[in-house]
């Protein structure tokens, strides 16, 4: 009995190492692209041509300031574009879904049922088949090369809303609701002072995930963004893949993109913990 | 008197039901299915650019998809869509079981779990585009990967990767593995996590391997989980765009044997051709939907078994 106990414990380690060792590849295949745009971002154009290098070189200030001082690609302005976007567009997304999901989960009304199975219908539908008449409607409207068509369009977001609607099911009693109404509360003074201020753990949550995808978004601006002056930073990383590579500057190019991943890298080491918990909240419990 | 007041109540809180709605569906109407529906529409009509001369639009009727089957391309980028997205989600999905198993184990007792959660959804967040960057220059001829490669003799010379096939579609795949697992791996633990333990328990009692708890009782109390994933992994696959695009800068090389259904559709866009882009976007439309309504069915029935 004794020594069978002894056996599986020790077969318990062995599996525990094989996990450990597996785990760490992993972490190094995730790890690996980023310590080398780093580590490159600090070497000269000669230093990256000349050898391969794990250790960070001596022209991170000089490939910063080139980057800077470029006048043909705009990555500080294309910087300032996409933060400016996303911004506005993770406020406007939160706060209409939360008030889409408000209007589900606190009235009862005839068409709610229709209403709620058609946002779920929508959810999945993705954007770029509606890609032509939308480019279209916003050539007509003379919305093109302004922010306008990025950010309005985000006060529909279904699986935003999805998120709010089951976050306002686990805690969000309506008696809140009924209590404000006795002290005469007004409803749409409820759902601002109220029901907003209940909800900030899935607001947060919301926003940092809208945030980071209206930052990567690719597909859209392409097709809206043509002046230099108002790309975002996907444009300028799809400029430079279609620039004449062997001209360029490698140390300024690993630079371009260290500054356009950089910025989520640095919201995701401070709030990981956060954004991992809140990956599992608005899918498919078992 | 009292159901008089209770209907009163009833009848003047719905309004607000209907008022908070209509920013959604406003915005929704205008620029979601206005524009939807105009795409539909074009599909029915020739309209490209011929040089700088605009042809059309002249309604042809299902001409456009007829030529979009014809010229056999579609099926080609249809294929080489789902070629890659199986290639990458193969992979992930195997080992997000394996690992989701794993950390939830609780006779294994592995340590640094939060560590290695956040590392492994870090590529979720990074922008695919700047990503795709970064492989396309990692990955050059002469990039760092083929000079380490060089250097320790693995190799006599670089292998092209961008030129050959296999190397493209094999790393535009691992890019999407790399993006994906963390997802599919949290996704998967929440299932796990919601597995009685009584369960491992009396298996392990009953002398079950590992290996058949994982594979009698893990795998089948997570199937619904799992058809969630593959759903909604495949609606994305579709859609698959950025990494492709920029990594062969929408060309597609080498041969078009990387070109996804989406960077068809962008480059109808950007030549113009009107018409095609979309039948195009109808054909993408009626694929979705399809797989759509099977996430649909699976919230849906969620919902209802709470």
């Amino acid at each position: 009995m004794k020594k069978q106990e002894k056996g599986s414990s020790l077969s318990l380690n062995i599996r525990r190492t094989i996990c450990y060792v597996v785990l760490i590849i992993l972490s190094v295949v995730c790890l690996f692209p980023y310590l080398m745009l780093f580590v490159n971002a600090t070497r000269a154009h000669v230093e990256i041509q000349r050898a391969f290098s794990l250790l960070p070189g001596k022209s991170l200030a000089r490939n910063i300031s080139n980057v800077l001082d470029n006048t043909t690609i705009l990555i500080v302005r294309g910087m300032i574009n996409s933060i400016t976007i996303s911004t506005l567009t993770a406020i406007a997304s939160v706060y209409f879904s939360a008030m889409t999901a408000y209007a589900i989960h606190a009235y009862d009304f005839r068409l709610k049922k229709y209403a709620f199975n058609f946002i779920l219908l929508i959810m999945t539908i993705p954007t770029q088949i509606s890609a032509l008449g939308f480019v279209k409607l916003v050539t007509a409207m003379h919305l093109k090369d302004t922010f306008i068509p990025l950010i309005i369009p985000s006060i529909a977001a279904p699986a935003v809303f999805f998120f709010m609607k089951q976050y306002m099911e686990s805690a969000l009693p309506l008696e809140i609701v009924e209590a404000a109404r006795i002290d005469g509360s007004n409803e749409f003074h409820t759902f601002n002072s109220i029901i907003m201020p209940m909800m900030k753990p899935a607001l947060a949550v919301q926003a940092i995930f809208t945030f980071v995808t209206s930052w990567n978004n690719y597909f859209t601006p392409s097709l809206i963004l043509t002046k230099a002056e108002v790309k975002t930073l996907p444009l300028w990383i799809a400029y430079i893949r279609s620039a004449d590579f062997t001209k360029f500057d490698m140390g300024q190019m690993y630079m371009m993109i260290a500054f356009s991943i950089f910025p989520v890298i640095l919201i995701y080491l401070l709030l990981s913990k956060f954004i991992v918990q809140g990956v599992t909240l608005g899918g498919v419990k078992g | 008197m009292k159901a008089s007041t209770k209907n009163k109540k009833h009848i003047s809180y719905a309004k607000w039901g209907y008022i908070f709605l209509i920013p959604f569906f406003l915005v929704y109407g205008v620029f979601s299915f206005i524009p939807m529906i105009s795409t539909f529409y074009y599909s029915f009509f020739e309209n490209y650019m011929s040089g700088l001369k605009v042809i059309g639009p002249t309604f042809v009727g299902f001409d456009n998809y007829i030529k979009l089957f014809q010229t056999g391309d579609l099926l080609k980028y249809t294929q080489n869509t789902l070629i890659m997205w199986v290639l990458g989600f193969v992979p992930q999905i195997v080992v997000a079981l394996l690992i989701a198993a794993w950390f939830t184990n609780t006779r294994l007792k592995l340590k640094c779990s939060g560590f290695f959660k956040t590392v492994i959804y870090m590529p979720n967040l990074i922008m695919a585009s700047a990503f795709s960057m970064l492989f396309y220059t990692l990955f050059a001829n002469n990039g760092p990967v083929n000079m380490l490669l060089i250097s320790n003799g693995v190799m006599k010379e670089s292998f092209h990767f961008l030129t050959s096939t296999i190397g493209a579609r094999g790393l535009i795949a691992l890019m999407n593995f790399l993006m994906w697992f963390g997802n599919t791996t949290i996704l998967l633990m929440a299932g796990m996590m919601g597995i009685d333990t009584a369960l491992f328990e009396a298996a392990e009692v009953d002398g079950a391997t590992p290996f058949q708890v994982f594979s009698k009782i893990t795998i089948p109390l997570i199937r619904p989980i799992m058809v969630y994933v593959l759903i909604t992994s495949l609606i994305g696959g579709l859609q698959m765009f950025d990494i492709p695009q920029i990594f062969t800068n929408g060309k597609g090389d080498p041969n078009r044997t990387t070109m996804t259904l989406i960077m068809y559709l962008n480059n109808h866009l950007f030549s113009k051709n009107y018409g095609m882009a979309g039948a195009l976007s109808v054909i993408i439309f009626i694929l979705t939907s399809v797989l759509s309504l099977f996430v649909f069915k699976a919230l849906t029935s969620q919902r209802k078994a709470r």
